[in-house]
């Protein structure tokens, strides 16, 4: 992939921040989420909760209904393909997809092994829990990064503490002395030159967002708080009582995430969030799969 | 001299780093109390213009917003910011603050597969970097209007009196000619406004 490629596609996700991508499952569902403000649509057949609850191997979507949501709205479109999963990414390249979520959400299909993202020329974004996968992933090619969290179960407690992870890692490189750097580098299992641009600029090299569990305006907040550069939000949409009003306030809670008082008005009236299951009730950890 | 960012969505920390180096103050608009600070320019980013459409609106910043640029507060608006100016969309009846008399075709290039770098001349500041991401183009101008740039025969730099229209990200370069140009055209308004 040349140089000018991956600026053009980590550019894109810069053009994507302060904003929310949504879950979305049908055309219709694309265009109220694009009405109400989504930066962008991740395009899936089911959304993480009903993956979660039905059980079984997870795949990439039927390119048709990717299509038929292309279609729908004006803005970027996601989907998701299996980890490791190459040759799913190369379809959705085919049908120009504007970005790839190598996605855990989704059951792996290589338990070694990324797709080297390098090849393509479509963008990538994939999740991560702490900053050794976030740069062992950017790389691989990733242009844009996520928390993991853990998908479908309108639980935050996992997208903060892989948010906070990694900002307490970037932390530490920037208090490094330089010589500390090579030991850093071995320990994270990444490249020393990454490791020394996080050193030196206090950041991952591309756009971070939050994701997995996010459900409501204050989530938003939270994540954005904690140096969320924009979130995802899957299942927590679509799965509450009132779609619409709901998307809406999470859009304006991640613009002014920093005024607890426009924070309080939206979180009024929103109908009843996504119900949710705790952690510790869930049997599948959607974030271990991937390092 | 302030230059008002309006960050509601998209790369507007781009545009601050660019001016900060060029020595000129920037701060965020966010919401509508923002609107009251005194400032002398302002920047619309690239981002998505549906999503900051959206909000100028339901911020209730859009009427007054408006009528800044109306009255010749100088103007720069990249990609999103330039579909927010336009005063028509091609094949697309929606349009936002409509300032800036011209019809632009969103997605112009297609998806980002499309998006592409180049580097071309750009008004009198000679040969610039230019990123196109999902970008816009220029489909027709009005009287008035002076184009600045073309790229493989299509407009993608305008200006009409004190705003600059562009359809690729300089905010995203290394190269700050065209933020100079702009803070010189908000310098000139400030002087004339003393005047």
């Amino acid at each position: 992939m040349d140089y000018k490629r991956y600026e053009l596609n980590s550019g894109l996700a810069q053009m994507l921040k302060g904003g929310v991508i949504m879950d979305v499952t049908t055309p219709e569902q694309a265009e109220i989420a694009e009405k109400a403000g989504a930066c962008a649509v991740m395009a899936l057949e089911r959304i993480p909760a009903d993956i979660r609850a039905a059980g079984g191997v997870s795949r990439m979507s039927d390119p048709k209904m990717i299509k038929g949501i292309q279609k729908a709205v004006s803005i970027p479109v996601m989907a998701k393909c299996r980890i490791g999963h190459f040759a799913e990414a190369q379809v959705l390249e085919a049908i120009e997809i504007d970005y790839i979520d190598e996605s855990e959400v989704l059951s792996p299909a290589d338990d070694v092994y990324h797709i080297d993202k390098t090849k393509f020329k479509v963008p990538f974004v994939c999740g991560a829990k702490d900053l050794g996968e976030a740069l062992r992933r950017i790389n691989e090619g990733a242009a844009m990064i996520r928390t993991k969290g853990e998908p479908g179960t309108g639980d935050v407690v996992q997208a903060v503490r892989h948010m906070r992870k990694m900002q307490s890692e970037i932390s530490r490189l920037v208090s490094m002395r330089e010589d500390e750097l090579f030991n850093a580098a071995k320990e994270l299992q990444v490249p020393y030159e990454l490791v020394m641009y996080v050193h030196e600029k206090g950041k991952i090299p591309v756009v971070n967002f939050a994701a997995g569990g996010i459900a409501t305006p204050a989530d938003a907040a939270l994540m954005m708080q904690l140096g969320a550069e924009g979130v995802f939000v899957g299942s927590g949409i679509f799965k509450s009582g009132n779609p619409e009003k709901r998307a809406r306030a999470i859009v304006q809670a991640v613009t002014n995430y920093n005024d607890p008082s426009v924070v309080a008005s939206l979180s009024e009236d929103l109908g009843e969030a996504m119900v949710g299951i705790n952690e510790q009730e869930i049997e599948l950890l959607m974030a271990e799969r991937g390092k | 001299m302030l230059i008002a960012v309006m960050a509601l969505q998209g790369a507007f920390i781009e545009h601050e780093k660019v001016l900060n180096k060029l020595g000129v103050k920037a701060f965020e608009i966010r919401q509508k109390k923002d609107l009251e600070r005194d400032f002398d320019g302002l920047i619309l980013p690239g981002g998505e213009s549906t999503v900051q459409g959206k909000l100028l609106r339901e911020l209730e910043m859009y009427d007054e917003v408006k009528k800044m640029i109306e009255d010749g507060i100088p103007v720069l608006g990249t990609c999103a910011g330039l579909i927010l100016l336009a005063e028509k969309l091609f094949e697309d009846n929606t349009s936002h603050l409509a300032t800036l008399p011209v019809t632009v075709k969103r997605n112009a290039y297609g998806r980002q597969i499309g998006s592409f770098y180049t580097e071309q001349n750009f008004g009198n500041i000679g040969v610039v970097p230019m990123t196109f991401i999902r970008a816009p183009y220029i489909e027709s101008v009005s009287n008035g209007v002076e184009v600045l740039a073309k790229v493989n025969g299509n407009i993608v730099g305008v200006r009409y009196k004190n705003q600059i229209g562009i359809s690729f990200h300089p905010e995203l370069d290394n190269d700050t000619k065209i933020h100079k140009m702009f803070v010189d055209m908000v310098k000139n308004f400030k002087l004339r406004k003393a005047a």
